[in-house]
């Protein structure tokens, strides 16, 4: 009761400093921005505030609050865009969110996706911004609560959802997972700075893979590949089948669904240290397990959306709830975010929760606001934007071969960038066409440094914790919250190899040759081996021991997957080959010939810089494979060279330069 | 690859040499303020980390302020060249010509002090850059209240019976001046490698799972301070701060507080002369006293290095900069010229006795390699 006598009333001014007409115009404002910025892929909160915090120093407090919670509130709206028209991860908080969404889209449903996305987003939201509101003033101790073990433990269960999205052969969602935490442990480690699989020689993978890249590698360049070899439009039908309405009433009928998903989200996201990329992988799992129905999973469940959907948003109200009392961020765009409270002349922590409560209120009645301005806004717009769907893809493809290339060249702003982004799209073409579970290797990656750095924490905290005595040792290990997350993370994978192989269907894959499905596994087998030997090199225990672990186990499976292959006809599903089935091996365009393009662009950018290299690559392709007017690809050339040079402008930043450009100073922007 | 680069430096050494002449010719011409014109240019200050930082807050807080202080009211906007912990940033700006002043550079700790250790990784040459701004950041060791009781007065005997736990950034970034401080008192410190910031190497603190732990001068008045006055927390020691001639004196910030150097000397089992001083005295300089530097490519003549000594001068003669700046960088010292100079020097120059000593220490007790 204390707490609401605190609370309603610092809730109730807060209110009041947030409705005047300055104020909501500069959270529109806010929305605004943050709803373009996310709609492309790979940009998201920290590039949306970067452009406004430089006009924060000397606003005042509620204004500057009211435009960055607005901004940062709706980008985990607005990314579903990509997620569900076209199968990019707009950013990490939509990777679950492609998985059924996209397949929606294919179906002539993106309409219906979207609505349905954008709805639970808002409640989603709303659910964050009423839980930090109580939660902000008790949930200290609770945060405390959660030391290195029960965050190790929280990351197991995240990763034990490969179970439920293994895909039809378990031992194969194994070794992509293994694959991907592999590939997470490439660079520097972040104990003691030993290299694995680097070598200084090539500074790029010193810094390691950025999850941009190896999110639209995996997920994107094989959509995109795949769509643009069948030279039609995304929908199948080439319409549009429901409309908005429905993907709302879709939502109302999984309103349950929706609460239990944000919940997830808001805890998960309370959580410092975890970060927000596991949520939607954790509430997508628990939405299929829950789900009776398991067959449509994958194909295009509606409750593949409305799950990650309803955990992202909620998110980020859970996500300010340590940032505020801590002022630790959980997150990038969080760190940008603390600075920018900063410059408006607040220091976040305990002292502004229980001095400034006012003030720390106006962020969640933005975040509120900010919810149901942008997710309105998306709602409306979903019809219109759905339509992009329903447009011949090979006239789309070019813009997003452009768009991923300058969310990749984001990361470090060099060129290998743009190569890093071949090669995995190389490897997420293969993991794809022979059916490796590309969500499980995703999950991989994206957990794997956090699982190696609370592991290794939390066995050093342990070790000396044991040292005292045994019971000092237990007691940090065994704590009721590591026990409750173990019965989870059990009862998870129990589930999951039960019911797993139900999401892909039980329908039997396209099988071809044995020989290329063959091949790839030797190749997968053979990156473990060398990654295995590389690591045994290192001196110092604590940057071995994981990748050496992890490396074993998917050797193992590789192993037994090679037998299995060895022994098994030509006909068994292990051999999976999408090039054997109607649509991949139907298409009338081949598979090398459609990345070749790709890497065109890529390979011309390095020679002339990527202005120029754009424009060669879009008359090219536009005359060649499209076979469009010169008219046409004159106005559809002139707007994605002048859309990108606005968006290098805007945010200001330069782009790849060539070899050309270390002989000629040439001006901005073909730099 | 170095040659042609040389090959160009010196072509555009030329190239910059009539520059100067032409600029120096326009100034003398326009014979206002002596500092060069920078009306309607864009000033890119490049920082080698990501937007999240401390260095980033820094960069932030000082490009509107020199906005407002260039002659002419030039645009500064900050880059962020992250990568490596700094040391690709700090490659990319030793390959860089642009000596009209377009571009400034700014540094931290992170990138010194592979600079001083000889890290394979570093291709970059700090005496090959100018400094014009040196700002200084200080750092205070807490205790929990049962250890910092075991503590005699000055004297940190009493804690070297205990096993003691933080959480720290690596061994061979800035927190290796608290690691050595703590070896040289005689105490057994493990450190708890890979977190992300010190940030959380505080929340480890709170938690009860860390016994021990820093923060710099900003995060501990935010963060720690509220800890001590509930009685979760005492403060230890400071690292001290820098006067004019180069000595360790208290921190102006935490007067209250005793530096490292004072429980140094009250504790039998430590020394302020000799290898270890030296050496944790170098790197103390290189990381906190002269923590974040701003820099001009070599090239940069002097005309437009003294436009910058004097912008930053003037920043710091404003009215409200003790206020404002308090706030985000705390009380310390913002050096220009001489005193930038000076910092830089004892920064960067490090006696080979010192980095043998803390290249074999971090080898023996972390086996870390750094060959």
């Amino acid at each position: 009761m204390e707490i609401f006598a605190t609370a309603l009333p610092a809730l109730g001014e807060a209110l009041v400093l947030i409705f005047q007409p300055q104020q909501i115009m500069y959270l529109v404002l806010g929305v605004l921005l943050g709803l373009s910025v996310g709609v492309f892929p790979g940009l998201g909160g920290i590039a949306g505030l970067s452009l406004v915090l430089p006009f924060i120093f000397g606003m005042d407090p509620v204004s500057g609050l009211a435009l960055m919670v607005g901004l940062i509130a709706v980008v985990p709206t607005s990314d579903t865009f990509a997620s569900v028209l076209l199968g990019i991860p707009g950013s990490t908080a939509s990777q679950a969110t492609v998985l059924d969404g996209f397949p929606l889209s294919k179906k002539g449903e993106a309409a219906r996706a979207l609505s349905a996305a954008f709805i639970s987003s808002l409640f989603g939201g709303l659910l964050g911004a009423i839980v930090l509101t109580f939660f902000l003033l008790i949930a200290r101790p609770l945060i405390l609560a959660f030391g290195l073990p029960e965050m190790l433990m929280i990351t197991v269960l995240g990763l034990s959802m490969v179970a439920i999205l293994a895909g039809r052969i378990p031992l194969k969602g194994v070794a992509a997972a293994g694959l991907g935490l592999l590939f997470g442990t490439i660079g520097e480690s972040d104990a003691s700075g030993s290299l694995r699989m680097a070598s200084y020689d090539i500074p790029y993978l010193v810094d390691g893979l950025k999850l941009v890249i190896v999110g639209l590698g995996i997920f994107a360049v094989p959509e995109i590949v795949a769509l643009l070899r069948q030279d039609r439009a995304i929908s199948k039908s080439g319409g549009l089948g429901s409309g908005w309405l429905k993907g709302i009433a879709d939502w109302f009928a999984n309103l349950w669904l929706s609460i239990r998903s944000a919940i997830i989200g808001v805890i998960v996201g309370v959580i410092p240290g975890l970060g927000g990329s596991v949520v939607d992988w954790i509430t997508y799992g628990f939405t299929v397990q829950s789900a009776k129905d398991k067959s449509q999973f994958g194909k295009g469940d509606i409750r593949g959306v409305i799950g990650p959907e309803s955990s992202n948003n909620a998110k980020e109200g859970g996500g300010l709830v340590p940032t505020l009392i801590f002022g630790i961020p959980g997150s990038g765009s969080m760190a940008v975010f603390l600075g920018g409270i900063a410059l408006l002349g607040y220091d976040p922590g305990p002292h502004m929760v229980r001095h400034n409560l006012d003030i720390t209120y106006t962020i969640v009645w933005s975040l509120a606001l900010a919810n149901v301005i942008g997710a309105g806004l998306c709602i409306l717009l979903s019809g219109q934007i759905a339509r992009l769907t329903t447009i011949r893809f090979t006239l789309v493809a070019p813009f997003l071969f452009t768009i991923i290339a300058f969310a990749a060249f984001q990361s470090s702003q060099t060129l290998a960038d743009l190569a890093a982004l071949l090669a995995i799209g190389v490897i997420g073409i293969m993991l794809r066409r022979f059916e490796w579970s590309r969500p499980a290797f995703l999950i991989g990656f994206v957990l794997s440094s956090q699982a190696e750095s609370f592991a290794n924490q939390a066995v050093q905290i342990a070790t000396v914790r044991f040292k005292r005595d045994f019971w000092n040792g237990m007691e940090y290990i065994g704590s009721p919250i590591v026990i409750a997350i173990l019965l989870l993370t059990i009862l998870s994978v129990y589930i999951g190899i039960k019911q797993g192989k139900q999401i892909l269907g039980n329908s039997t894959p396209p099988v071809g040759d044995k020989r290329a499905p063959f091949l790839f596994l030797l190749a997968v087998t053979g990156y473990t081996a060398v990654a295995i030997w590389d690591s045994a090199q290192i001196s110092v225990l604590r940057d071995k021991i994981f990748p050496i672990t992890v490396g074993l186990v998917t050797l193992v499976s590789c192993g037994v997957l090679i037998m299995r292959m060895m022994t098994a006809p030509a006909s068994d599903p292990v051999f999976a080959d999408l090039e054997a089935g109607d649509e991949d091996g139907a298409a009338p365009h081949g598979l090398w010939g459609t990345l070749a393009w790709f890497g065109f662009l890529l390979g011309l950018a390095s020679l002339v810089g990527f202005i120029i290299a754009l424009t060669i690559f879009f008359i090219a392709f536009l005359r060649m494979r499209a076979g469009v007017s010169w008219m046409q690809t004159g106005i559809l050339t002139t707007a994605a060279v002048g859309l990108m040079c606005f968006l290098g402008g805007v945010l200001g930043r330069d782009f790849p330069p060539g070899l050309l450009q270390e002989y000629v100073d040439l001006p901005w922007p073909l730099t | 690859m170095t040659i042609k680069n040389t090959t160009r430096r010196v072509a555009l050494g030329a190239v910059a040499a009539a520059a100067t002449v032409a600029l120096t010719a326009t100034t003398a011409i326009s014979g206002g303020h002596g500092g060069v014109d920078m009306s309607g240019k864009t000033i890119e200050f490049v920082i080698p980390f990501s937007e999240s930082g401390g260095s980033a807050r820094w960069a932030n807080f000082y490009a509107p302020l020199l906005s407002e202080a260039l002659p002419g009211n030039p645009t500064v906007v900050v880059r962020y060249r992250p990568g490596a912990g700094s040391t690709a940033g700090a490659n990319w700006f030793q390959e860089q010509d642009v000596n009209d002043g377009t571009l400034i550079f700014g540094t931290s700790g992170s990138t010194q002090f592979p600079y001083l250790l000889g890290d394979p990784r570093v291709r970059y040459e700090y005496d090959d850059w100018q400094v014009v701004l040196a700002s200084g950041v200080g750092g205070v060791s807490y205790l929990p209240p049962d250890m910092a009781a075991k503590m005699d007065g000055l004297d940190a005997t009493g804690l070297q019976g205990d096993d003691f736990i933080w959480g720290s950034q690596g061994a061979t970034r800035l927190d290796l001046v608290a690691n050595l401080a703590w070896k040289m008192l005689g105490m057994t410190v493990d450190p708890v490698f890979g977190i992300e910031g010190r940030g959380d190497g505080r929340l480890m603190f709170e938690r009860g799972e860390a016994n021990i732990d820093y923060q710099t001068s900003p995060a501990y008045l935010r963060s720690v301070v509220p800890l001590v006055e509930q009685g979760l927390a005492v403060p230890m020691m400071t690292w001290g701060s820098l006067d004019d001639a180069g000595n360790i004196v208290r921190d102006p910030t935490f007067p209250d507080i005793p530096t490292f150097k004072e429980v140094c000397e009250a504790t039998p089992a430590c020394e302020t002369s000799g290898d270890a001083w030296e050496a944790w005295k170098a790197f103390f300089i290189a990381g906190f006293p002269a923590q974040k530097m701003v820099f001009l490519p070599n090239g940069a003549d002097a005309d437009v290095v003294a436009t910058f000594s004097k912008a930053f001068q003037d920043v710091h003669a404003r009215d409200d900069f003790a206020e404002l700046s308090a706030k985000t960088l705390g009380i310390y010292p913002q050096m220009t010229e001489d005193a930038a100079q000076k910092a830089k020097d004892l920064a960067t120059g490090v006696p080979d006795s010192a980095k043998a000593f803390v290249v074999n220490w971090l080898q023996e007790d972390y086996g870390v390699s750094l060959n």
